[in-house]
């Protein structure tokens, strides 16, 4: 996890923090910027012909929506799940849908569950990963398709055991991002 | 309970910024409820939208398409130390079988050639376009690809995209430089084949994972055998008849589970053909009614 922690020593991290602050253009961009990327990059790395790649978008939204959970507003399902649309192959309008509802059923569940741990949170994930992927999947058979559900059963276990995984890269996302590299003047 | 930066308390102006966000949040679910209606209603609805979002992403694709290649190349390199020894026995048998077979075959194109000129039909098998798979759908069940050649290059909806091991896809929607591909393995796709042997007739269709569902046609009792190879038949027009598909795997009680010939994955380039529809010309000419009627006194 060494390459993760952007100050070394004690002695750099003191310097480089007086009179600066984090800028808060990065600060608001990353998260969005993020898991656009995560909708749009992993498809270019392989040509797949069964549905194995997690949904690294989605994974990203839900594992934001879970560190930082005010950082994204309620509504932002809407157009990151749009952008996801026009890259991830479902009938437009599924990403819209089955965000939107992830990101609000992520925060009631936030505000009604008293304390949090790691164990309930990629239980939380895991439950809306499996249900997101199994919509999805009634979705597009609905828009022509004719996919068995076996089919995406290696899918839903992949991209379960790949969440805390998911998690940790956010993480590294999240400290980037408030790296203080703007000077106060 | 929220933690204390998200609780509202007695802010009326906090309590109304919560209330109106969760607003948002549900007016975005129904908007794509909405979106997603449409959608199905009318597939090609978003068309130019998902055309226009591959053309601004082409060139980064286009980049990591020929890492892609490159590695896995480099992959196969490694690989194919550890099997040298016998592999190379084993090509060097198969490879004078083919030396013979590819001798016969050029008789029987230089025949077809001949054949065919005596009753005046044109092969034209110039490709429209030729280019690379720059990204196909990962984690979506619906099997998409992308690639880099769109309406500027002459391509257009309905064409079929091939590699040199086989058929691919056909082309569902056309960008401006890039074009989605519909591939063959997705299951909506159907495509008109029949055994390379002996032309017994049947359908393949995409079974979503990788592999094909041959069916048969002429029910009855199953022909078929593992490893029977099956082309394109070219009826119903599109696919250019000939173009190899996928061999058996493994048959079942009505048909067979075949395997992909051309591995997308493994693809450099693929070629996009223009589609084949046989036109039969009228070879009466057609009478002229003008005259017949003057004739009639």
């Amino acid at each position: 996890m060494k390459a993760f922690r952007f100050q070394s020593s004690p002695r750099d991290r003191f310097r480089k923090r007086i009179n600066r602050a984090p800028s808060p253009l990065v600060a608001h961009a990353i998260p969005w910027a993020s898991i656009m990327l995560g909708s749009l990059v992993p498809p270019w790395f392989v040509i797949a012909s069964a549905p194995l790649m997690p949904p690294v978008g989605f994974l990203m939204l839900v594992a934001w929506r879970q560190l930082r959970p005010g950082l994204l507003p309620v509504w932002a399902g809407l157009p990151l799940g749009l952008f996801d649309d026009l890259y991830s192959g479902q009938p437009l309008g599924n990403g819209v849908l089955l965000w939107s509802l992830a990101v609000i059923a992520l925060d009631v569940v936030e505000a009604r569950l008293p304390w949090r741990n790691f164990v309930t949170e990629w239980l939380l994930a895991a439950g809306l990963i499996t249900a997101y992927i199994v919509l999805s999947l009634g979705i597009a058979n609905l828009s022509g398709g004719f996919t068995a559900f076996q089919i995406v059963v290696p899918q839903i276990i992949l991209s379960i055991f790949l969440y805390p995984l998911v998690g940790r890269m956010v993480a590294a996302f999240d400290r980037f991002r408030l790296l203080p590299f703007r000077k106060v003047s | 309970m929220a933690p204390s930066d998200r609780r509202s308390g007695y802010s009326r102006r906090a309590q109304y910024t919560t209330f109106f966000s969760y607003i948002a949040g549900v007016l975005g679910a129904i908007v794509g409820a909405a979106l997603l209606i449409v959608s199905i209603v009318n597939p090609s609805a978003f068309a130019q939208l998902r055309g226009a979002a591959a053309d601004v992403t082409e060139t980064p694709g286009r980049i990591t398409a020929n890492g892609r290649v490159a590695g896995n190349g480099f992959i196969s390199v490694i690989t194919g130390y550890f099997r040298a020894g016998s592999q190379n026995a084993e090509l060097r048998r198969e490879l004078k079988e083919a030396q013979i077979r590819l001798a016969e075959a050029d008789a029987v194109a230089d025949e077809n050639r001949r054949l065919k000129a005596l009753l005046g039909i044109t092969t034209d098998k110039r490709p429209v376009a030729v280019t690379q798979l720059t990204s196909s759908t990962g984690s979506s069940t619906r099997r998409f690809a992308t690639i880099g050649a769109g309406s500027a290059n002459g391509v257009a909806a309905g064409m079929p995209v091939r590699s040199k091991e086989g058929l691919i896809g056909r082309v569902l929607e056309v960008g401006a430089s890039t074009s989605r591909v519909l591939l063959v393995t997705d299951t909506e796709s159907l495509v008109p084949v029949r055994r390379a042997k002996d032309g017994v007739a049947a359908f393949a269709q995409g079974r979503g994972d990788g592999s094909l569902q041959i069916r048969l046609i002429n029910l009855g009792i199953n022909p078929l055998r593992k490893g029977d190879i099956f082309v394109t038949s070219g009826s119903g027009g599109l696919y250019r008849p000939g173009t190899a598909v996928a061999a058996v795997v493994e048959v079942t009680r009505d048909g067979a589970i075949a395997r992909l010939l051309s591995d997308p994955a493994a693809t450099e380039y693929v070629l996009v053909e223009p589609i084949w529809a046989p036109t039969a010309k009228p070879r009466v000419a057609p009478p002229i009614i003008g005259q017949d009627t003057s004739a009639v006194p």
